[in-house]
């Protein structure tokens, strides 16, 4: 039970929770007290301490949006959100019964008539924002990935491929993704003109700006892996004269697997940090559009709104990188001990 | 004749910063042979298994194998290298399926199952089949290193100081299953070592490989004990003992400053003590 508990904290990046799980098993009760001391009461503290800075200078800024919002209030915020999302749920759920409903008197009527369903078109509630962004990340960076890892492993293996394409990674790696945006707006436009297509255009373009941002750090990582596998284990490769399809497959690719997933990790990271400014721009339904729309709605409320979506990008950033974390973890074979 | 070295030199770098390693090379082992390179640590003995395993292609000279030229490593000369070499994220036995995999295509899954795991038992991992390299000892991927060479059937088999990082124990232990499994198959072998005691225990010849720069090999001293040899008999037989003082002798030698019998005459100046009484009274100065 205890070790189980322990492996989830451990997991779930919730390290300050073991010795809490170690104090109610009554393990060295003073070092515990100890270790809470050190990883649970001085993060707290220091948050709390951030709380009343913040709540403090909110109080003593006003803007043309009426008083900062302190704690409390997106807090307040927070909550109105869910709700909102809720009736918005409440809602969509009636509109079917409703339609569902009548579908049935219809075709108890008439048990050859036509039958539509309509969608429920309500606008997208904070919830659905959230989901569509982690869609669009995902789509990025999946594309991202498709591109970056082939291209890593051909520079890895080859010097004078690596020579060729260093300018060209070297230049395009520190762009940012508001100067993609406008490129690939137009381009995604020309190309893509169909007008019920399976994805809409919003989000191609969103997902496609963050994967030109997010695919670097995945390129070069796996480049860099690839071209620094230990020698022993191409010569291994070597005296057992193996294929070139099975060295790729059987030495350099798990030799690369930790460094290749340090690159994905870090290519996720960029790819949600660039998210919010192209879904600002390009108008793809989530957070950034969220945070846009308050923005320019400029109620009393969008400032409060606004921070409620910093924090979420934040929490959900670092569950991205936690899980990021503990694939890696999977793939890895244990490096230090051999 | 299995292997032979002619006139091989190799070195590494360019102009100022080159290094020779090895000099003039000249080397002959038969088949069924075990010879043994004894050198001191730096002296290019890895360099030299390389060169005969195709790794390394030499400067000048030439490696022969059965009289063809190597031009780069192949199945027929099985390499145990120094570190082990096993890749951490095969078990034991996947680990020793890469090789078998590769030499005996045409067999069947089974056949090839069978025979990797025939090895594995034959260094006494049946137990570690499935573990990995990070999860077993040094002695024990040293074993999976040698069960991986062995089980390819090479013709000869290269191995690079393959016990060096072993415990004197685990040491002795290998050495003597490594020996059985090579006179059992006749396979010819190049082992290479730092010491002296296990070339001895294992090879028929014992040469040197002069340390320094530019290494060239010493002279060979044939090692006439019969087999079986057992370590602990060993220590008294007088063929042991003089065998092995002629090598360290001459490694001695060769080693320069690691001999420690080693006296240099200098002439010193004559020199009295002068007592800071005597400094004070000119008189017994001068007398002095």
């Amino acid at each position: 039970m205890k070790a189980v508990a322990i492996k989830f904290l451990n997991i779930t990046g919730m390290r300050w929770g073991i010795p809490l799980v170690k104090l109610f098993s009554g393990e060295q009760v003073l070092q515990q007290l100890k270790e809470i001391g050190k990883t649970i009461v001085a993060p707290i503290l220091a948050i709390i301490g951030f709380l009343l800075i913040w709540s403090f200078f909110a109080s003593q800024i006003t803007t043309s949006l009426g008083r900062l919002p302190g704690p409390v209030a997106v807090w307040q915020q927070a909550q109105s959100l869910w709700q909102e999302h809720l009736v918005e749920r409440k809602k969509a759920d009636e509109f079917y019964a409703r339609q569902e409903d009548r579908n049935a008197k219809r075709r108890a009527e008439n048990p050859g008539a036509k039958i539509s369903t309509v969608e429920f078109t309500g606008k997208p509630t904070y919830i659905d924002q959230i989901i569509t962004s982690l869609k669009t990340v995902f789509m990025g960076f999946t594309i991202a990935s498709l591109i970056a890892l082939p291209i890593g492993v051909i520079c890895g293996l080859s010097k004078t491929v690596m020579k060729a394409f260093n300018p060209l990674i070297q230049i395009f790696k520190p762009v940012s993704p508001l100067a993609w945006l406008p490129i690939v707006t137009m381009i995604v436009s020309a190309v893509y003109v169909t007008n019920n297509g399976f994805f809409a255009k919003s989000f191609i373009i969103s997902a496609i700006t963050v994967s030109l941002c997010s695919l670097w750090a995945t390129l070069i990582n796996t480049a860099l892996g690839v071209s620094s596998v230990n020698i022993d284990y191409i010569n291994v490769a070597k005296v057992l004269q193996l294929s070139p399809t099975k060295k790729t497959f059987k030495i350099l690719l798990p030799a690369t697997l930790p460094l290749i997933f340090t690159g994905l990790r870090i290519s996720l990271g960029v790819g949600w940090m660039v998210l919010i400014a192209s879904e600002m721009l390009a108008q793809n339904p989530g957070l950034g559009k969220f945070i846009w729309d308050e923005f320019q709605n400029g109620s009393s409320h969008s400032l409060a709104r606004i921070m409620v979506a910093v924090f979420t990008i934040g929490i959900i950033g670092f569950i991205l990188d936690r899980v990021m974390v503990e694939l890696q973890k999977l793939v890895s074979f244990e490096k230090a001990s051999l | 004749m299995s292997l032979e070295l002619i006139n091989v030199s190799k070195g590494f770098g360019e102009g100022k910063s080159r290094t020779d390693v090895l000099d003039n090379i000249n080397l002959k082992i038969n088949v069924g042979e075990i010879v043994a390179i004894v050198g001191f640590t730096g002296s290019g003995k890895t360099t030299l298994v390389k060169l005969m395993a195709g790794l390394l292609v030499p400067d000048r000279g030439n490696v022969f194998f059965k009289g063809e030229v190597v031009n780069g490593p192949g199945k027929e000369r099985g390499v145990v290298f120094q570190n082990y070499s096993l890749l951490p994220w095969f078990t034991v036995f996947q680990n020793v399926m890469l090789a078998v995999n590769e030499v005996y295509p045409q067999w069947s899954k089974e056949q090839r199952c069978d025979h990797a795991k025939k090895y594995i038992e034959m260094v006494n991992l049946g137990s570690a089949l499935n573990k990995r390299p990070a999860e077993l000892s040094g002695g024990m991927r040293q074993r999976v290193s040698v069960a991986r060479a062995l089980s390819m059937n090479p013709e000869m088999l290269l191995l690079d100081e393959p016990l060096s990082a072993l415990d004197a124990i685990t040491r002795g232990i290998l050495q003597q299953e490594i020996v059985n499994i090579l006179g059992n198959d006749k396979t010819t072998a190049l082992l290479i070592t730092n010491d002296v005691d296990e070339g001895i225990l294992m090879a028929d010849r014992i040469i040197p490989l002069n340390p320094g720069l530019k290494a060239t090999l010493g002279p060979e001293f044939k090692i006439n004990i019969e087999r079986p040899r057992d370590k602990t008999a060993l220590n008294d037989n007088a063929n042991f003992i003089k065998v092995r003082n002629e090598i360290i002798e001459y490694l001695m030698d060769m080693g320069g400053e690691a001999n420690p019998q080693k006296t240099n005459s200098y002439d010193l100046p004559e020199i009295s003590p002068v007592m800071p009484q005597s400094f004070f009274s000119k008189k017994t100065t001068k007398a002095a």
